[in-house]
């Protein structure tokens, strides 16, 4: 019996696709999250439009919290360790969370190294702005990659910025010869290995996700449209008017996302989606896309 | 022939290269009318609980048992839990096409997933192998119901002559093995 190696950890990422990950703050919100259709939750303290808002540093959350939302609902749960804090990761190990997310929400802990996640039995989520970034973390374990956008923000420019970015960057490498595969490598700081794989396959070698200010329906359908195969919704349903209503039709749209007439019944009546911010509201050293490399 | 995958959410893809290996056309269902032109249907891996809210949101689950009743329906993991009969748990409304008990991902949690060997008693020239992922368990078989496989004494592929369901997901990997049989069925 083989656990904990790339089929599993990979394989879990492939029953999430087209669907959507919640964030949750309590075991309630758990509940509405499962009750909406959501594929999987992601329990933390606070959401990333508080942790912007409060400011100070931000770490895993309380073992006891993620524990009671394990107990409420039955789809897989996730959790956040902070950029390079392998001790939080192995904390969260134990508590048997489904999927760890090393992720820029949280305060990094390691400004140089990310965690080497081939070392863990849990698969690993990570962030990334780019093609590079997103074999970097592949590189190091990553069992499933999803855009950073701006996370807290509602805004969904940045998550398009950098979907876009890793296409076009899988498709300038595709038209590539094998003899330039190599300064293409350099160029992007990512192993020669997987940039090949990648050249060959015309695909990550993982499931690519987005996250980082989705807050619509209609966001769903822009950044799946533009080659995501899931979402992570954070603060767009639980800072919106109607948490409920916002969390089923944000599900609806991850199957729908291709049918315009669908999605214009889906978006009827929802209220107020969060209010969100401008990018130019936000001073540059609080993006926290720039979080990791 | 063209095979239907349930695409609701889950890993529908996967299936879909597999048919594609076997020169088997495989189309996306995403909406009832497109049922009618397959000759079987694929249920995929993915979660019960979103799958079986999808489908009430666009009005496919009488579809699929009317479906069931003149042609073959396969569910892997999610797509088992969905045939079942009985279940403990009122999250999920199933589709009572097939006569077994289920518990959800009682093989455990993430850490707990694994891949290994099981026999087919329908091709036994070598081991399949089986990537469990948060798996169910069969609890209890109907009288009808003829178990094609079985791992630690647990069933983990069984069949009632029409339907066919696995607690693994025979999708990941190469091995085309388990859906022939599954074309077999439709063929009879």
């Amino acid at each position: 019996m083989k656990k904990g190696i790339y089929e599993v950890k990979v394989g879990l990422a492939e029953m999430l696709k087209g669907g959507v990950i919640m964030d949750v703050t309590t075991p309630d919100q758990a509940k509405i999250a499962e009750d909406a259709g959501a594929v999987a939750v992601m329990a933390l303290e606070r959401i990333p439009a508080d942790i912007r808002r409060d400011g100070g540093i931000s770490r895993m959350s309380d073992p006891s919290m993620i524990k009671e939302i394990q107990d409420t609902v039955s789809i897989p749960v996730m959790a956040k360790c902070r950029i390079g804090h392998f001790a939080e990761a192995q904390i969260l190990e134990t508590l048997e969370v489904d999927f760890i997310d090393e992720s820029e929400v949280l305060t990094p802990a390691d400004e140089n190294n990310h965690i080497y996640k081939h070392n863990f039995k849990v698969p690993f989520v990570c962030g990334c702005r780019n093609l590079g970034e997103a074999l970097r973390r592949i590189g190091e374990g990553a069992s499933m990659i999803r855009t950073k956008g701006e996370p807290g923000t509602g805004n969904i420019v940045e998550a398009v910025r950098h979907m876009r970015s890793i296409v076009n960057g899988i498709n300038r490498i595709k038209t590539m010869n094998n003899d330039q595969l190599m300064a293409e490598a350099r160029d992007i700081s990512a192993p020669f290995s997987l940039v090949k794989e990648v050249a060959e396959t015309g695909k990550l070698p993982v499931p690519n996700f987005s996250a980082g200010g989705i807050a619509t329906p209609a966001d769903v359908s822009l950044v799946m449209q533009l080659g995501a195969e899931s979402v992570f919704v954070g603060s767009g349903i639980f800072k919106s008017e109607n948490p409920q209503k916002m969390a089923m039709s944000i599900v609806q749209a991850a199957t729908y996302y291709d049918n315009p007439e669908k999605l214009a019944e889906i978006s009827k009546g929802l209220g107020s989606a969060m209010k969100g911010l401008d990018m130019s509201e936000i001073p540059e050293d609080q993006m926290m896309q720039d979080r990791g490399w | 022939m063209k095979i239907g995958v349930l695409a609701l959410q889950g890993d529908f893809a996967k299936h879909e290269s597999i048919l594609r290996e076997l020169n088997v056309e495989a189309m996306q269902i995403k909406y009832p009318e497109e049922l009618k032109i397959c000759s079987g249907l694929i249920i995929p891996g993915g979660e019960s609980t979103t799958i079986s809210m999808q489908m009430d949101y666009i009005g496919i689950r009488k579809k699929i048992i009317d479906f069931a009743k003149e042609h073959p329906v396969f569910g892997t993991c999610a797509g088992l839990v969905m045939l079942s009969t009985q279940l403990e748990d009122s999250r999920i409304q199933t589709l009572d096409l097939m006569d077994i008990t289920v518990s959800r991902n009682a093989w455990g949690r993430q850490v707990h997933s694994f891949v290994d060997d099981v026999s087919l008693s329908f091709s036994n020239s070598k081991p399949f192998g089986a990537v469990f992922i948060r798996a169910p368990k069969i609890d209890k078989v109907g009288n009808d119901i003829t178990v094609l496989s079985e791992y630690q004494s647990e069933p983990v592929i069984v069949t009632n002559g029409k339907h066919l369901a696995a607690s693994f997901h025979p999708e990941l990997g190469n091995d085309t093995r388990i859906h022939k049989y599954f074309l077999e069925l439709i063929n009879d």
